[in-house]
This record gives C-alpha cells, structure tokens and sequence, in this order.
C-alpha cells in the first residue's frame, strides 16, 4: 500500500490545494473550482483523465467504448465557459456511462455479446440531461451482461478488475462505473443498481455509490434488466460530487411513467454536515451469519462517528429482510425472462448465421448471443411466470416485496435513516465465486431489500479490511435522498477513508500532469501480465 | 337430436387516435413502411411505453355507452409470445385475472327492434396495442412496424348470441355505436375492425358444446357467412358421432369454407404478468362524467330528432341512422337540399337498395352528398323528371359522375317547348285513333295511355304536364 509519488495511502489524508496532483483525481468540484480561477480548462482535465485511461485501462478493464476525439471536442466547447456564471452545473466535468445507458451513435452493449455492435438511434434521459448539464461525456464502461451479476465478472467483453487489488473484482454489475471512478479514469459515473449494482462496486472500489429511490431518476433509455427495481444513480469520490451528479440527472420524465413528479431539490445546497438528533437504525439482521468480522466492525466504528456528531443510534429489527433474496431472485429474473425477449436476432443485435427457419432463428440468436448468467435467469424468470406456477411464485414473490416494503416504512417512521454493511465482504478474487451462483447472490443480501422497499440507500467508504475498501450503507425514506447524502456527507467530513486513493493509481498517478505538460509517461504503471490471474 | 347454437364475439377496433398507444408516432394507414416508427414502438433497448390519454378516453366512451361499469383501477399486462411483428417480442395488453379486472366489465347492447330485441350481455372492455405487418415477398419476409403499436381495444361478448344471423346483428350494432361514439372509423375491409368468433352447439338442455374460434372473416356478411358454414360443419360432425374439436379455425371467403389452422391452443402460455414500466390506470368519477357529457350523439337519440323535427316515418328515422355514416351522408344532402322528407325518400329508397345490390356501404358510394343534392335540385325545379331522375341517379352511384354532367351528356333534359311536344302530341293522336275515341266518350284513363305514349316517343323527356294539358286541349277533353 502506499507509494512515494502518491498523496495518499490506504489511510491518506486530503491532499493540500495546488498539489501537484493530476486532473484526473481531482473532483467536480475541485475542477470548477479551477476551471472558475483558470487554472486549469476542461480541455486538460479531460486529456488527464483519458491518458489515465490510456495507462490504466488495458489493466483494469473499466471501459468497453472510450471516444476520445469526442470527448476532447466536447471538452475544447467549455473550455471559455466553463467556470463562468450561468455555466451548466457539469460544465467540462468528464462522466463516464454504464454500457447499459444508451448513447445515441455510441455502441450500447449493456455487457452482452448478443448487442455488439448496436448503436441506438437515441439517447437516454439522462445521456441527454447530462449532454444539457454540460458533463463531458468519455466513454461507456463495463458491466455484468444485463447487469447480470455483482462482479462484472458476467461481463460478455472480459471482467473489469479492482483498482485496489487487480486480482479482485470491482463488484457489479456496475463495476467498470466503480473501478473508472476509483482509478480516476472518470471524475464521476452513472451505474445502475436492480439489487445492489451501484452500491456494492462503490464499496469494493472505495467510492461514494448512490442508489436512488426508485422513481427518482428517469429509466428511459436504460436497458431494463427488472423494470420494477431497476434504477441509475450516480457514482463519485465524494459525497458533494455524488448530490451534484443526482441533481443533474434527477426529476420527473414524460418518457417514463414510473418516474415521479416530487420536487428534485439541488441536493448540493442540502448538505450541512449536521446530524444532531438524527435518529439511526442500525439494522440487526445486517450483521448476521456470513459477515466478515473487519466489515461489520468497520461499519459499527462508522455508526460511532455519526454518534460522536450528535446523531442518535438505535438498534432496528427488519425480520422479514431475510426473505428478500428469494423474492427478489423470483421476481427480478422473472422481469428480466421478458425484457429480454426482444434480443431475438429479428430487427437488431446479433443474429445467427445458421438458421433456416424462425424457431431455429430465435434459438441460435439467443444460444450464440446470451451468457450463462443470462441463460439461467431467463430460464429461472420463464419458469416462475408459466401458468400453474404464477401464484406459488411471482405473486408470492411479490407478496413478500409488500410485506418488506412495509417493514422498512415502518422501520423508518422510527427512525430518520437505517444504516448496515453494503455487502457482507469486502472485494473477493476473480472466478472466486464464479461456479456458486449461491455464494455470488449473497453479495447482495444487505442491498437487495431496498431496492425491494424502493427507498434510497448510499455506500459510502468507512474503512479498509485487508486493504480492501468496506462501504457503509445509509437507508433513508423514499425520496429522502437529501437526508442521506447529509448523513454521508457529515461521515465522510469526520473520516479520511475517501480520500484514499488505490495504489495502481498511487503509482500512475502523475501520468495525467505528465503528459498534459507534454513530459514523458512513467513507464511500468501496471503490474506485469503475471501478476494477473488468467 | 336438435342442438342450439351458441356464438360470442371478440372484436378489435382500431381506437381513432392521432398518435399510437404508447409513443408519440403518427397512426396512419398507408404511410411509407417503416416512417411512423420510434425507439418504442420498434422495441428498442431502453425505450419505455406511455399511456395514451385519448386511447383511454375512446376506451372510456366504449364503457358508458356499453353501459359497462367501470374499473377505477386498471392494470396492464404483458402477453409474452416470440413473433416477428412483435417487436418486444411480448404485446401490452389487459388481461384479466383475479384481482386486475380490465378496463370496463359487464355491460350490454341491444339487438333488433321492438318486440324481437334483445340484449347482449358485453364482457369485457380492454385496450391493447397492435402488432406490425409481416410481407412476404421473393422467398424474404420484412416488417413493416408502422402498424406496431396501434391502439387496439377488444371487446368480447357473452356467448348470448343463438344464431349466425344475431351474431351480424350484433357486430352491426356495436359498429354503429361505436362509429357514432366516435371511437373508431370501424371499416373491416380496413382493418380497423375485426372480428373473431367462437362457435359451439349444445345438445337442447345439455352442456355446453366444444367450441371452435373462427377467424379471418373481412366483412360483416362473411362474419354470417362463416358462421353459418361452421354451425352447419359441426351439426354434420356431431351427428356422424364425431366430436368437434377445439381448435382455430380460418374462413376462406373463396371457398367459402373454414379451416383449421392446426395451432394447439393449450401449447401456448403467455407468461402474463403486470406490465412493470406502466403505473396503474386509474379513473375517477368525474373522468367518466366529463367523458359522458362529451359523447355526440348517439343512434337512439338522433332517431328521435329526425322523427320528430322532420317528421319522418319510424322507419325511415331507423333507417337514417343505422349507421353514423348515412347519417351523416343525409344531414350533409340537406345542406344543399333542404327538403328532409324528399331527401330521406330517395336515400332509404333508391340509394339503399343500389347499395344493398351492389354490396356497398354509404362511405364506400361513389355518390357524394352534394352530388346527390344537385340532382334533387335539377329534379325540383323540373329539369329532370321523376323517371330521369332515377336513371340519373343509377349512373351517379355507378360511375360517381355529376348529376348537371351526366344530364348534359346524354341529353336528358326534360322537354317543355309546347312547340316541339305539339308536334309529337299530334303524332300520338294520328297514331291511336281508338284510344282518342275513348277520350273523347269520355273515358279519362285512356289519357293516361296518350301521355304515356308522348313520353315513350320523347324517350322519357316530355314534360308530363305540358303534354296532358296538349293533349286534353286539342280532344276537347276536362
């Protein structure tokens, strides 16, 4: 851990104004802050970030699409602008995209073979609303095919790999979103999370990952994986960044029925760093059998801090929390058997070279184009849909969502926010879990009830278990997404954690003021191939 | 063994919105292919739907003047099946289970007049969304998905219905109401209705029969024609001992025959579940209301009116306003002929019965209401006389042609120059000496036969009254 070009190990501390850090670790805010003062323009930090890209990528494996003559034409656009009063809130502020947010003219895979090559006609609400904020827009990043997943590992292009440990999986499904952010291969990111696909890659990256209340952020233009749980939040290295990000893309869509018209307030005025008398509910149930001991005294020493700052602790029951997984693995793979009927090799993406005949056509498409991952949820979806098995399975399933979804209002009638562990460890190997199913759904067990409740939750950095990051995870009421990234923020103003930057990056990271000074690249930035598991 | 027929329907009408159910695209029948498409209705990755507010409100009118009761809340569902002119390869739909009723249950619709009347009970009510178009041609299929996405609303019938003959009647009403409610343009050779059929005979006082669905029927006659075949199929079937077999059958309009399609209708399941990315459809009482006072007038109300401010006979009245087309059709006829009961005599008359004969409906007539006037008009002020006018009119509905034209090409202008009939009265008095003998002993019909005799040499052109009057002078007749 650590190294002597870095300004930060695993317990860093800020790094001082005007250090001669790279562009591409600094902030959003950071980066208006000196496009506004001139020291620096969108079109250098966006050159720093995409050779950060260049020097890390190949490595960590965060992108599937990198335009970088776009992304620095769009750059040179803001480089007057930006910083300037009545500048866009993301002016020349370069964000990175999930591959499962369409971009129109870009290709938009969401991890699957069977979409190679498909480039939609159209851009996603938020493509568009962060085009309209003025974000600079790099690239998409990898993710679990379908989002398939919780370590990217599904992915139909390759895994990404954990910038903290490049043996390790960056989690997922969101996990190229996690790593770019982490590696500073983007200042911020939008993922998408059905059941812990934003959270649990913040965790194991060490990023702030924001699931957002579902409803909050329009769906349109992100390729459905369960349309009922599904929901895009933002990605950043801090908490500030983060509400800044959610105030952009956040609010009301005509295009989507199921987002809703509560007021989006700038979440970025809404952070005090006060919590006196807030109330949290530690959620019991979130420290039980199977989780690492550094993780749940990681998240407890948290629940500390917050105490130490004036909030109020308390210890919550969610008994039928238990249930969710099974719910949730009847009812996501179920949505997803159906949203994904339409990759049928008709009208776009892949189709078989070898069919004579429609059945056949359809069979080979989907064999040749699908993962094993998608294979058995569409099958695991197809079966609790068929009649005779509808009521013992998708209606139970979604009698169990009601009974969760009314013991976490109740939970937080009680209390103001409920906190707990993102995941029950902290980054495992790659191919770890990959032949135990089982063992990989459990990543999610501490995320996929809220996203069955539908309430907002955050991971935020709160320490390190074997120099691996370990989130902390703060539930708030459904559409309270400003009390809980308050609640962060405070955390995060009393912690170092999230000024940790990851070791890869520690050693590559003068590679972004190197060359936008015009110097020489450092060489030997990513370990040596051996170092990598096959 | 004497069976009783039991019939219900399925009929899907194309809603007359402008845009389609759940995007924006143009509903247009005969667009290039492929041009009133978007990333929703072409199924793309991402794209999400969006109730049509006007689909519902169709949708709504259908209820209230079905007299259906109305769900306050409805729920949309997926009916997943794999086809190419599906591009989601699942269509969104309200299906019916426990707990999500659709949009409008339970309501009826009368059948026949007076005595013999009945009432139908209606179902169901939905809104669903059209497929596209599949076009095979050299050896390739294509899409076009311009259709994809239509409104759609099905309503489905009680099996009340007992004979092929009630079934017509049925689906006649039900266009006419829903023409009138202006819910649909309701053209079946359009597509814009269609009907299905289920067909099952009962043993007097038994079960219920097997029933088998027939389908493909493009018009309201073959609707009759197709049933009648299927009805006599399984009579014959079932008194050889054979049983019917419950299966999809296609009418061939050719043949006229229906056939099976060997599907298995228990292989499929459709895996319905509740559309996710559509919140429920809620209707409140005063969505309904402002939806019942914004209905135009319907059939039984305008029967009245015409009866009443034209003083029309019932019949006439009923028969005005079968459809809201000929309806239509007389109210614009008066604006430039403002004589209702004339104007109803040649329509009921001599328009119907041209139609019936050449099997048309008033909207496919190749006669438009101000041509129609035109010739009403030539007929009043005498230019064209009772007999021509019919002839006149013959050739309007059969060519389209201008009534002014038609009258000026061929000549037909009444003749009213003494002069010139002078002559030809002289003529006819040489001619029939016996006759005129008659007249003058005092026997009035023989003038008849004079008159007629005028006209026959004019060729139906004479004046009649100028002619009588000739006629009479010059025999010293009253």
């Amino acid at each position: 851990m650590g190294s002597p070009d870095g300004p930060a190990g695993a317990a860093g501390l800020p790094a001082r104004p005007g250090s001669p850090r790279s562009l591409a670790d600094c902030t959003a805010f950071e980066l208006r802050r000196l496009y506004a003062v001139g020291e620096a323009s969108p079109s250098e930090a966006v050159r720093a970030v995409l050779d950060r890209i260049e020097s890390l990528d190949k490595e960590l494996h965060a992108y599937l699409h990198v335009d970088r003559e776009a992304a620095l034409r769009e750059a040179a656009r803001w480089d007057r602008a930006a910083g300037r009063d009545g500048a866009p809130p993301l002016a020349g502020i370069p964000v990175a995209l999930k591959d499962n947010i369409c971009t129109r003219g870009w290709p938009t895979t969401a991890g699957s073979r069977i979409l190679a090559g498909f480039r939609p006609p159209y851009d996603a609400t938020v493509t568009v609303r962060l085009r309209e904020a003025g974000a600079v827009l790099l690239g998409k990043t990898n993710c679990d095919e379908f989002a398939f997943g919780s370590s990217t590992e599904n992915s139909g292009f390759g895994p990404t790999r954990n910038p903290w440990d490049p043996m390790r999986v960056p989690g997922g499904s969101s996990g190229g979103s996690a790593a770019a952010v982490a590696a500073g291969e983007a200042t911020l990111a939008l993922g998408s999370d059905t059941g812990g696909s934003i959270r649990e890659p913040g965790a194991f990256c060490g990023v702030v990952a924001l699931k957002p209340t579902y409803g909050r952020v329009s769906r349109y233009g992100l390729i459905a994986f369960a349309s009922s749980l599904d929901q895009i939040g933002p990605f950043a290295r801090d908490v500030r960044d983060a509400a800044l990000l959610l105030s952009a893309v956040a609010g009301r869509d005509p295009a989507d029925s199921t987002s809703s018209a509560e007021p989006t307030p700038t979440y970025t005025d809404l952070l005090t760093g006060d919590v006196r008398g807030l109330r949290i509910g530690v959620v019991k149930e979130f420290f039980g059998e199977g989780i690492e001991p550094g993780v749940a005294d990681s998240v407890r020493a948290a629940a500390g801090v917050l105490e130490g700052l004036g909030a109020v602790c308390g210890e919550v029951s969610l008994p039928h929390a238990v249930y969710a997984l099974p719910a949730y693995y009847i009812i996501a793979p179920a949505e997803a058997s159906s949203n994904l009927a339409r990759y049928a090799g008709v009208h776009y993406g892949h189709r078989t070279a070898h069919a004579d005949d429609l059945y056949t056509l359809y069979a080979r498409t989907r064999r040749e184009g699908f993962g094993a991952e998608v294979k058995r949820r569409i099958m695991l979806g197809t079966f609790a849909l068929s009649s005779g098995y509808y009521d013992a399975y998708y209606l139970r399933a979604q009698q169990v969502r009601e009974v969760i979804r009314r013991e976490f209002t109740a939970a937080l009638e009680r209390f103001d926010l409920l906190l707990g562990p993102v995941a029950p460890t902290p980054a495992f190997l790659l191919g770890e879990k990959m032949e135990d199913p089982m063992q990989m759904y459990l990543s999610d067990i501490y995320t996929i009830p809220v996203n069955l409740a539908g309430v907002p939750g955050i991971s935020v950095p709160c320490g390190f278990v074997r120099g691996l990051p370990v989130g902390l995870q703060l539930i708030g009421r459904a559409f309270g997404e400003a009390a809980v990234l308050n609640a962060a923020f405070a955390y995060e103003q009393a912690t170092p954690h999230h000024t940790a930057r990851p070791p890869l990056v520690a050693r590559g990271g003068m590679s972004g003021r190197a060359a936008s000074a015009g110097g020489p690249r450092s060489a030997g930035q990513s370990p040596a191939p051996g170092d990598s598991p096959a | 063994m004497t069976y009783e027929t039991v019939i219900g329907l399925e009929v899907h009408v194309q809603l007359a919105t402008a845009s389609k159910m759940f995007c924006g695209c143009a509903v247009e029948f005969g667009a290039a292919p492929n041009t009133r498409t978007c990333p929703v209705c072409l199924g793309l990755p991402g794209s999400l739907p969006v109730l049509n507010r006007r689909a519902v409100e169709l949708g709504l009118r259908t209820a209230v003047v079905l007299g259906c009761r109305i769900q306050p809340e409805s729920r949309f569902h997926r009916k997943n099946y794999y086809y190419p002119d599906l591009p989601k390869n699942y269509q969104i739909s309200q299906y019916q289970y426990s707990g999500h009723p659709p949009l409008a249950t339970s309501g009826t619709l009368e059948i026949g007049a007076g005595e013999t009347s009945r009432r139908i009970g209606i179902r169901r009510v939905h809104l669903e969304e059209d497929t596209g178009k599949l076009l095979h041609a050299e050896g390739r299929s294509l899409i076009d998905y311009n259709r994809s996405g239509t409104p759609l609303m099905e309503v489905v019938t009680d099996p009340d219905l007992g004979s092929p003959e009630e079934a017509r009647l049925l689906l006649t009403q039900l266009r006419a109401t829903l023409q009138y409610a202006g819910v649909t343009t309701g053209r079946m050779e359009e597509g814009t209705l269609r009907c299905d059929a289920n067909l099952s005979l009962r043993a007097a006082g038994g079960p219920d029969g097997i029933r088998t669905e027939v389908k493909n029927m493009n018009s309201l006659r073959s609707v009759e024609r197709a049933l009648r075949f299927e009805e006599a199929r399984q009579r014959e079937q079932l008194s050889r001992g054979i049983p019917v077999v419950q299966e999809t059958r296609h009418w061939d309009e050719q043949r006229g025959v229906t056939f099976s399609s060997r599907e298995k209708e228990e292989a499929q399941d459709y895996r319905y579940f509740p559309e996710p990315d559509l919140v429920p459809l809620l209707v409140d009482d005063a969505w309904v209301e402002q939806v019942r006072a914004g209905l135009p007038e319907l059939p039984e109300a305008k029967r009245r009116r015409y009866a009443e401010a034209f003083a029309l006979p019932e019949h006439e009245a009923r028969l005005l306003t079968a459809t809201r087309a000929m309806a239509e059709f007389f109210e614009e006829t008066m604006r430039g002929f403002n004589q209702p009961k004339i104007v109803a005599n040649w329509l009921v008359g001599d328009v119907a019965a041209y139609l019936n004969s050449a099997g048309q409906e008033i909207e496919e007539a190749r006669i438009t209401p101000a041509s129609l006037a035109e010739m009403l008009r030539l007929l009043d002020r005498g230019t064209l006389s009772g007999r021509l006018a019919k002839e006149v009119l013959e050739e309007m509905l059969r060519t389209g042609r201008g009534a002014a034209e038609i009258v000026k090409d061929r000549g037909l202008v009444q003749i009213s120059d003494e002069a010139a009939l002078a002559e030809m009265v002289d003529g006819v008095i040489a001619e029939h000496p016996g006759p005129v003998q008659d007249v003058r002993a005092g026997k009035d019909k023989a003038v008849a036969f004079l008159v007629g005799q005028v006209m026959k040499r004019s060729r139906g052109r004479a004046n009649p009254e100028v002619v009588n009057r000739l006629l009479r002078n010059r025999l010293n007749a009253r």
